[in-house]
């Protein structure tokens, strides 16, 4: 499922015209951006949270060459999955 | 952040009342964990992949004992970035 198959959903389950389900869907995933974006943490309920973690630099190498690489500092986006949700993505069987 | 945050930006800025903004809010995560507990997965442009991976038994250790366990099968929900919000993230102060 893609962000209009979820903004489908939406619409329909909550009888609202497609272009505000949209609105929604694209707000609230900004809003978690943005979050991000200010390296801010994110915790919902339920579904589990997002942080942004910090690497350091270091020395890697090219597997094929063995040519060392400087790799640079970086964030990135992490996400954990909640006690709940991992419980439920494990407990169904396959469809 | 919490859902709260959310739900007061939905409220702010789209014109719901708190109510709805707080159902709406609910009802986008409760569809997520609907669609990702039948295995099936998620791709949000611009935000990332959520991905139900199907786990083999393997044989563990218990590191404090040193003891083998079997990690029985399992499911579970990994999240891919999307490159976008790994470059976003690592563009500021460069």
């Amino acid at each position: 499922m893609n962000k209009s198959g979820l903004t489908n959903i939406i619409c329909e389950k909550a009888n609202l015209p497609k272009k505000k389900a949209k609105e929604v869907v694209d707000m609230i995933f900004d809003t978690m951006i943005g979050a991000l974006l200010r390296d801010e943490r994110i915790e919902i309920r339920g579904l589990g949270s997002f942080s942004v973690r910090h690497y350091e630099a270091y020395t890697g190498r090219n597997p094929r060459t063995g040519e060392s690489i400087e790799v640079k500092p970086k964030k990135l986006p992490f996400f954990k999955t909640g006690k709940e949700l991992k419980e439920f993505v494990d407990s169904k069987d396959e469809i | 952040m919490t859902k709260a945050e959310i739900v007061e930006q939905i409220y702010e800025k789209i014109g719901f009342s708190k109510k709805e903004s707080a159902d709406i809010v609910e009802l986008v995560f409760d569809t997520m964990k609907d669609t990702l507990s039948k295995g099936e997965k998620i791709k949000i442009s611009g935000f990332g992949n959520f991905v139900v991976r199907q786990k083999h038994s393997r044989v563990g250790r218990n590191p404090q004992t040193g003891q083998s366990i079997e990690i029985t099968a399992r499911k579970v929900l990994t999240f891919r970035p999307s490159q976008v919000l790994k470059s976003a993230l690592n563009k500021e102060g460069v």
